[in-house]
């Protein structure tokens, strides 16, 4: 077969071949397309919060696309406790200047980056957050510091609106 | 497919025969010469035969009443517990059907690994045996996320964000999978399309699994060649369709002991909550039949090598039939391999136990340790396994150990000072 002399229909062949696999792919791909996320579900992509009623030392939880967004107040303790932190001592450095805008409010997506679950309040070995699943703990900032979760949890883009309400999305 | 021509001997068949081979399909399957050794762990085909059927039908049955709505599955499933006629006792059987799939193939599994039917010439039925087991693992994930309870919600959050850890593309593969930026309604609609079109998948599969096995024959515990038919073998029908059936209702009794007597002794009673995508469970657990798996995920640190393993101590099984280099079938014949064979089914329980414990403290540790092992059993030990271990005669036939004195033995003899 192989010294064999590629002919006139040889050339036929890899073109059919060609156009039909582009005319599968043309056909796949709306199938495999129809199952991202549908236009109604994009629709819901921003969430206004009032947070008037939010005391220092308290988290409230909304939900936002789906998933739980913690908004906190913090303490000033733990302000400098998260801002005291060295970045050698973190997982997935961040400062937490560039985490908490406003070092009082610390809005993040209340999800854990391992495998999804929502970690719990004022638990753990960092005040922070502890996820029950498989054992991760975050810090006052919701950084990563121990356990199998590989990343901070992710602050999500917001902007205060006014004084009470902050806009997530 | 027959060794001999088959003619009907009515007209009609006759007739019908020439046109649709499907007598002649039936007479191969009634004739089928079986070893006439095979004991009660061959039984277990048969046994997933009748769970697969019990699958499809009940689930059909459920799904007239089920609806596929985030909003309207929680309570469509208790309306199906208090309101539709017997549907307490159809779901319980579904439910409860999934676990005594799982048991029953588990101990087919096992069989396998024990008696080496995995070897050549099976190997074909064992790889499809592997996707088989797949997706049936598949079909009980997204049959569990159904009801939309708690641990629904939080099982199909938890394994969805498996492909999470896949490099780059692992983000978009997630939301993929929800439609979405979470589990929610559009992730319950497809999962259900699909938990209804897997065991279709199955039962071709489970056709190609048979097909499969009839070219060589069954395996037998003496794990030698037979010749087909012989006095060695017997026909399928009647003497092994008895023993199957028998066997069959002995299963059905451990079947109907769950449904009536202890239904929801295998499920989580958080699942009677209904899905919350804000509080996740204290305690997460996967059905007991995923939870080796489970454990040896979280036994690893690392997100992305954790996922690796878990996977490829599944997939790991479908190249056994090249990393065990022994010729010999049988572990009856092989003393070495019989031991580590009970070390790795110990091996397999004490992981399922780690799984569904904390992931802390000594539970991790052992966990650590059975998961190397498993690995180390199958990458090290089958492999050198078969050039070490120093095997016992194999006889040449399977009446010859009853024969004593046969001509037979005195040739078992030769050929084991030959193979000295």
């Amino acid at each position: 077969m192989s010294d064999k002399k590629p002919e006139r229909r040889d050339f036929l062949f890899t073109a059919s071949y060609a156009v039909g696999a582009v005319g599968v792919a043309a056909v796949v791909w709306p199938l495999v397309d129809q199952m991202n996320p549908d236009a109604s579900v994009k629709a819901l992509a921003s969430t206004e919060v009032d947070v008037s009623s939010v005391k220092p030392g308290n988290t409230i939880t909304v939900l936002w696309r789906g998933k739980p967004v913690f908004i906190r107040r913090r303490t000033q303790e733990e302000i400098s406790e998260a801002r005291s932190v060295k970045m050698e001592d973190l997982i997935h450095p961040e400062k937490d200047e560039d985490r908490a805008k406003d070092p009082e409010w610390l809005v993040m997506v209340g999800v854990c980056t391992h495998l999804g679950c929502v970690p719990l309040n004022d638990k753990g070995d960092y005040d922070g957050w502890f996820c029950p699943c498989h054992g991760s703990h975050y810090d006052t900032s919701g950084r990563i510091r121990k356990g199998p979760a590989p990343l901070n949890m992710e602050v999500p883009k917001y902007e205060f609106v006014n004084d009470n309400t902050i806009k997530i999305g | 497919m027959s060794d001999h021509e088959y003619t009907p001997t009515s007209k009609v068949g006759k007739w019908f025969n020439d046109r649709l081979p499907l007598l002649t399909l039936a007479n191969h399957l009634t004739d089928y010469p079986t070893p006439k050794n095979l004991n009660y762990w061959w039984t277990f085909g048969g046994i997933l035969t009748f769970c697969l059927i019990t699958q499809i039908v009940t689930g059909l049955t459920l799904a007239m009443h089920y609806i596929a709505h985030a909003d309207m599955a929680f309570e469509s499933v208790e309306h199906i517990m208090r309101d539709v006629n017997y549907g307490w006792l159809i779901r319980y059987i579904h439910a409860n059907g999934a676990s005594m799939f799982f048991l029953a193939v588990y101990i087919h599994i096992f069989r396998s690994l024990f008696y080496g039917s995995y070897k050549s010439p099976r190997e074909i039925i064992w790889i499809i045996g592997i996707i088989i087991y797949l997706l049936m693992m598949a079909a009980a994930f997204m049959g569990y996320v159904l009801p939309w309870g708690q641990m629904s919600f939080w099982g199909a959050t938890v394994i969805t964000n498996l492909f999470s850890a896949i490099p780059l593309v692992g983000e978009g593969i997630v939301t993929w999978l929800w439609g979405g930026y979470s589990v929610d309604n559009p992730t319950l609609t497809r999962f259900f399309t699909l938990h209804y079109l897997i065991p279709f998948l199955i039962l071709g599969l489970v056709v190609l699994h048979i097909w499969a096995l009839h070219v060589p024959g069954n395996n037998n515990p003496v794990g030698i060649d037979i010749k087909k038919p012989s006095k060695d073998t017997v026909p399928f029908h009647p003497y092994i369709v008895i023993k199957d059936g028998f066997a069959l209702l002995m299963f059905m009794i451990v079947f109907a002991f769950f449904v009536f007597y202890s239904p929801n002794i295998l499920g989580h009673a958080d699942n009677y909550i209904e899905a919350n995508p804000m509080v996740t469970p204290a305690h997460i657990v996967p059905e007991w039949y995923l939870l080796p798996f489970y454990a040896i995920l979280r036994s690893v640190p690392d997100k992305l090598l954790g996922v690796v393993a878990m996977l490829s101590a599944i997939l790991i099984l479908a190249v056994l039939p090249w990393l065990d280099t022994s010729k010999i079938r049988s572990a009856v014949f092989r003393p070495l391999y019989k031991q580590f064979y009970w070390i790795l089914v110990a091996d397999v329980l004490i992981l399922g136990y780690m799984g569904a414990m904390p992931a802390e403290g000594l539970y991790l540790l052992i966990a650590r340790v059975a998961t190397a092992y498993y690995f180390l059993h199958f990458l090290v030990i089958l492999p050198v396994l078969g050039f070490k271990e120093k095997t016992l005669p194999v006889p040449l036939s399977i009446t010859e150990p009853i024969l004593g004195g046969s001509p037979n033995l005195a040739m078992a003899k030769n050929k084991e000072s030959i193979d000295k």
